[in-house]
Formats: structure tokens, C-alpha cells, sequence
């Protein structure tokens, strides 16, 4: 990879959280999820009926590299909450259970709708 | 190549020395494991540090050698 698409890469990925509440980088799409644990997220967000983008990162392998560097983070799927790194599959399904994710869309006044 | 269970276990407690760490092999393929991680070094961090901690140990490795692992973290 060169420095110059690690540079792109790093800015649209700015670009994609400056510009959507929420963001989910995933293996394939939510419909098609291509991975366990990107479809496990998909699920919770549905779940909450929560309003999110999402970017798969399949389609690219500069995008596939570039978020791991971005957040510093080994795996996909990444969510991401108005620009903050919330986490991977495991930590997003903890803080679901506990109910931390339900309250931190409340604290961050991101609309969801339990019925 | 993938990860053994004692591998992913001493690296994890070569990184983080006081962790007690339990292994599930969730497939039996040697490529998808569960990690309980329980060590006292996790006071005060978040869960994202927590975890980074013990991805960490892998040295790049996760995600690559080691596709899937599902880890939790616990103080005690």
C-alpha cells in the first residue's frame, strides 16, 4: 500500500463517521453479512432499530487495512458512534446484554425504538 | 497456519503475567477460539483497552494467524 492511499483511506473513513451518527464497518453488507461476528452486530442494531451506514470493507483491501490502522483495532466488525471507536463484536454484545448500549445511544441522543 | 490452544494461552500469559486464561476451541478447527481472560491488570481500564491489552499479546497475529477469537475480559 502506498502512502498516498493510506492518506485517502484514513480521510474517507473520516469523512464516513463525520457524516453518519453512527457507522458500521463489517464483512459484506447488512443484509448479506459475509461473517459471523459482522452479522451478530447487524442483528443488535437491528434489534434496537437503531439508524446506522455501513461500509464494507470486502470491497476494498485498502479499506480492509486502513480501519484496523484507523482505530488501532485488529478485527472487523468496528462500530462506530459520533466519531468514537465503540468496539468489535464482543464488546458491543457485553455492553447490548448489560444494557450499556441502549443507554450510551440515549446519553449521545441517537433515536432508537424498542418495542 | 492456525493457532493451538496452549499457544494462544502462553502467549496471552507471557504478555499479561498474573491473567488466569481459559481456552475453548468453539469448532473444533483450530481457528476459532473463546478466551476468558482474568487478571487484576484490567482495573481501571475500559473495555477497549482491556481487549487491546490482550490483543497485544498476539503481536499482530490476530486477525491473520488467528481469524476469529471471542474474548472476554474480567478483573476477578
Amino acid at each position: 500500500m502506498t502512502e498516498d492511499k493510506k492518506i485517502d483511506v484514513s480521510e474517507s473513513i473520516k469523512n464516513e463517521i463525520k457524516s453518519n451518527n453512527v457507522v458500521l464497518f463489517m464483512k459484506g453488507t447488512p443484509v448479506f453479512p459475509m461473517c459471523g461476528f459482522s452479522a451478530a452486530v447487524v442483528n443488535i442494531l437491528s434489534e434496537l432499530k437503531v439508524k446506522y451506514s455501513s461500509v464494507n470493507v470486502l470491497d476494498s483491501d485498502e479499506m480492509r487495512e486502513g480501519i484496523k490502522t484507523f482505530s488501532n483495532w485488529p478485527t472487523i466488525p468496528q462500530l462506530y458512534i459520533k466519531e468514537e471507536f465503540i468496539g468489535g463484536c464482543d464488546i458491543i454484545k457485553e455492553m447490548y446484554d448489560s444494557g450499556e448500549l441502549k443507554e450510551l445511544f440515549n446519553t449521545r441522543g441517537i433515536e432508537i425504538n424498542l418495542s | 497456519m492456525p493457532m493451538s490452544e496452549k499457544q494462544i494461552e502462553s502467549l496471552i500469559r507471557k504478555h499479561i503475567p498474573d491473567s488466569k486464561v481459559i481456552i475453548e476451541d468453539l469448532k473444533g478447527d483450530g481457528d476459532h477460539y473463546s478466551a476468558v481472560v482474568i487478571s487484576k491488570s484490567f482495573l481501571g481500564k475500559t473495555r477497549i483497552e482491556q481487549h487491546k491489552m490482550v490483543y497485544d499479546a498476539f503481536k499482530g497475529k490476530m486477525g491473520n494467524e488467528l481469524h476469529a477469537l471471542k474474548l472476554t475480559t474480567k478483573m476477578e
